[in-house]
């Protein structure tokens, strides 16, 4: 036999290893023996982190993805392993996070013949992935896998599975790595068009109140200081989506806060107030516009994005923008004039002061007599951490209390699950976190709920000796739910009250160091206990039951339409 | 609100497997039904070109057609309205042959409809009409009305624009100078 033949295996492992891949989360199964055979022999090259669940692999690729801005890596087997990794993809696909899901499958022979562990994982996966494609013969690993990382990392980033069939890992190819850098029917990024971006410019120009919403596509084009640039350039005030909200620091002077159903009073009211919204790399998420039918219709509408398809999908839009924001924002930032808008950037304390009195004060503050609230433990845990830690959330109220009140000052520094709104989110995605940015501390806040849908990867967070800060807000309810119910369903809190199980012993039974608080004055010291431990720590805060996340704009209201729960 | 029309989306993609699924998944996502779709190779080798109709309003024909082009896959998708199109279908309609023989009218029905016959045996015969979807309708409602259709089959719409280019030209071009310029 030919020397120069190796397996396809060897090909795939080869292929990552030129694409910059270092460390691939997964879980062997009987269809990937072969390739799980050939990593034995790439230890020191591909670190492979076991999770406990396929779902959790996909979500700690995202979380790895999400923090180093490098595309997220799963091995996973065929049937049941491929279609538990379908929630992390959908995850992806909605928040766009570049991941790569190499599934085994059986041999191609027996493709079609309801197989043992046979499944048609690329009619389930087509309809959320940006691409999916089966490798039948070993020849193909090196073309599908290059154009796979391609097709992932470029454009609107996003998830690709290759369902990997087992006689193509054990078959033999020649193969040589030929990098994948152009596809005829793929065009990741339009080309900016001038006369639109002259447009834009001339509009914001002739604005008095422009107003900005930053979403995740400026952090995806590593945009972050094109614009700080753009934004200071004309003094143009800014709100982020939630995914959004890591491409400005926290204190930043044109940072007004978060958009959407929980965001902050200022920055919704604003939308429906200012004369030039500003849209750059977000989606118009029905969370963050409310009703359509009322959102920002006294405003000429600008729309940066990368991609065609979410121009004027949700809003009406004057002036499209299509192209990276790498280029977009720099060119439209030229034809700009320096402005000054000070009574229109101080126009936004009136709501802060606002919403401080009726709403942060009483959760980050509250009266010694009142039970511990969610997000005063969120604000003393983010005090304690600093301000380059990474945040990581799972979904509920505990998400938009950490998201609220944590506080970053570095980009890549918020990981939650937005458009799809994944309980079970946070712990495979902390641990992914720590993998991608070992030297940054990663809090994790999840609620009873969603701990609870990926409790089992502890057991990897144990193995891989990973140093997590894990705080659990227990309300011993499914408090979003239970929040809508109060509100919207007349207290009728059908199913979501929950009895619990120990999880500090939980911890402990995981080797993991751990602390359970329910009295305010125990608090400091649990945290600092908790950043002085080396090392993965869980801290269980039980949280007021009724705790309610405010403001709130209900849904399918118009957006100025807010609660504050007084 | 906008009203529904009959839109015909004309569809360029790499011949790969598994592309037809992708285009419908966005249909059905968005509750639309396909009324006719008919795909074959295109004047370009390695390139399949897909005919698809379907009633929508505009503001969703849009959408939908952007979210189609974004398809790594697919290289370009756009939509039109008939007047823009010329298009065709075909149809075929098997009768019996000892009715056929007896019915009165058969050469002005065949000229009429400018139908042809395509095969005929003792029991039964094949005749086809192409034309627009009224056209053949007409002439399915007349056979069964004077001697009964045993067979009827219509095919998906075929179109092409009557503008001089098709927008796959510019794309192609395009993609040519790119493709020069990295050799």
């Amino acid at each position: 036999m030919d020397k120069n033949l190796i397996t396809g295996s060897e090909a795939l492992l080869r292929t990552l290893v030129a694409e910059g891949v270092d460390t691939v989360f997964g879980y062997p199964g009987g269809q990937v023996i072969p390739l799980y055979d050939c990593l034995y022999g790439y230890g020191d090259r591909l670190k492979h982190i076991l999770v406990r669940h396929e779902q959790g692999a996909v979500h700690a690729a995202q979380g790895y993805a999400r923090v180093s801005g490098k595309t997220g890596v799963v091995i996973v087997t065929s049937g049941p392993g491929a279609t538990n990794t379908v929630t992390g993809i959908a995850d992806a696909m909605m928040d766009s996070t570049p991941v790569v899901i190499i599934s085994g499958q059986v041999p191609s022979p027996l493709l079609g013949s309801d197989a043992f562990q046979e499944i048609d994982v690329i009619g389930i996966t087509q309809p959320v992935t940006k691409w999916a494609y089966q490798v039948r013969r070993p020849e193909e690993v090196a073309w599908a896998v290059s154009r796979a990382f391609y097709i992932a990392s470029t454009g609107r980033p996003g998830p690709v599975v290759i369902d990997f069939a087992k006689d193509a890992q054990t078959g033999f190819t020649d193969y040589t790595y030929e990098k994948v850098d152009y596809i005829r029917s793929y065009r990741p990024a339009p080309k900016p068009d001038a006369e639109r971006i002259a447009e834009a410019a001339a509009l914001i120009n002739a604005s008095e109140r422009p107003f900005a919403l930053v979403g995740q596509g400026v952090i995806l084009a590593g945009a972050e200081s094109e614009l700080k640039a753009f934004l200071e350039k004309a003094d143009i005030p800014a709100a982020t989506t939630m995914l959004g909200l890591s491409a400005m620091p926290s204190g930043y002077r044109l940072n007004k806060g978060l958009l959407g159903m929980h965001g902050n009073m200022g920055p919704n009211r604003k939308t429906n107030d200012c004369d030039v919204l500003i849209a750059i790399g977000m989606r118009f998420d029905d969370r963050v516009t409310g009703n359509l039918k009322e959102y920002a219709r006294q405003a000429k509408v600008i729309h940066f994005d990368i991609d065609l398809s979410e121009i004027g999908k949700n809003v009406p839009v004057d002036v499209p923008l299509a192209g990276d924001v790498k280029e977009t924002l720099p060119a439209v930032a030229r034809l700009l004039n320096t402005a000054e808008r000070k009574v229109w950037i101080d126009s936004f304390g009136a709501d802060e002061t606002e919403e401080y009195e009726k709403v942060i004060a009483k959760e980050v503050y509250p009266e010694g007599s009142r039970p511990l609230q969610m997000g005063e433990v969120v604000r003393k845990v983010s005090d304690a951490a600093g301000g380059d830690a990474v945040l990581v959330t799972d979904v509920g109220q505990n998400q938009m209390m950490a998201v609220r009140y944590f506080r970053h000052s570095l980009t890549r520094s918020v990981v939650t699950s937005g458009g799809l709104g994944t309980m079970g989110f946070g712990l495979p995605a902390a641990i992914g976190a720590k993998e991608g940015a070992p030297g940054r501390t990663v809090c994790l806040f999840a609620g009873d709920g969603g701990i609870q849908m990926t409790i089992q990867e502890l057991g990897s967070v144990m193995q891989e000796k990973l140093d997590i800060k894990i705080i659990v807000l227990n309300n011993n309810c499914l408090g979003m739910v239970r929040q809508w119910q109060e509100l919207f369903f007349d207290k009728r809190y059908s199913s979501t009250t929950m009895v619990n199980p120990d999880f500090a012993a939980i911890a402990a039974a995981y080797g993991i160091r751990n602390r359970n608080v329910s009295k305010r004055e125990d608090l400091d010291a649990a945290i600092a206990e908790m950043f002085n431990v080396t090392g993965a720590y869980m801290l269980v805060a039980e949280v007021e039951t009724h705790g309610m996340v405010y403001p709130m704009v209900p849904a399918g209201s118009p957006i100025i339409n807010i609660l504050t729960g007084e | 609100m906008d009203t529904k029309q009959l839109y015909t989306l004309i569809i360029f993609s790499e011949n790969t497997v598994g592309l037809l699924n992708q285009i419908t998944v966005i249909f059905t996502r968005r509750q639309l039904n396909i009324e006719t779709l008919s795909v074959s190779p295109s004047a370009i080798s390695g390139i399949h070109k897909f005919t698809i109709t379907t009633f929508a309003e505009r503001d969703m024909i849009e959408k939908v057609v952007k979210q189609i082009d974004k398809r790594v896959d697919i290289l370009k998708a756009y939509y039109n309205t008939d007047e823009d199109l010329v298009h065709q279908e075909i149809a075929l309609y098997k009768v019996s042959t000892a009715l056929f023989m007896k019915m009165e009218g058969v050469e002005e029905l065949i000229r009429k409809y400018n139908a042809g016959v395509l095969e005929m045996n003792e029991d039964c015969l094949v005749i086809e009409k192409s034309g627009h979807y009224r056209e053949t309708q007409a002439l399915f409602e007349e056979l069964r009305r004077s001697i009964g259709v045993l067979q009827f089959i219509r095919s998906g719409r075929i179109a092409i624009t009557k503008s001089k280019v098709e927008p796959l030209s510019d794309m192609l071009s395009s993609m040519e100078e790119k493709i020069n310029m990295k050799q």
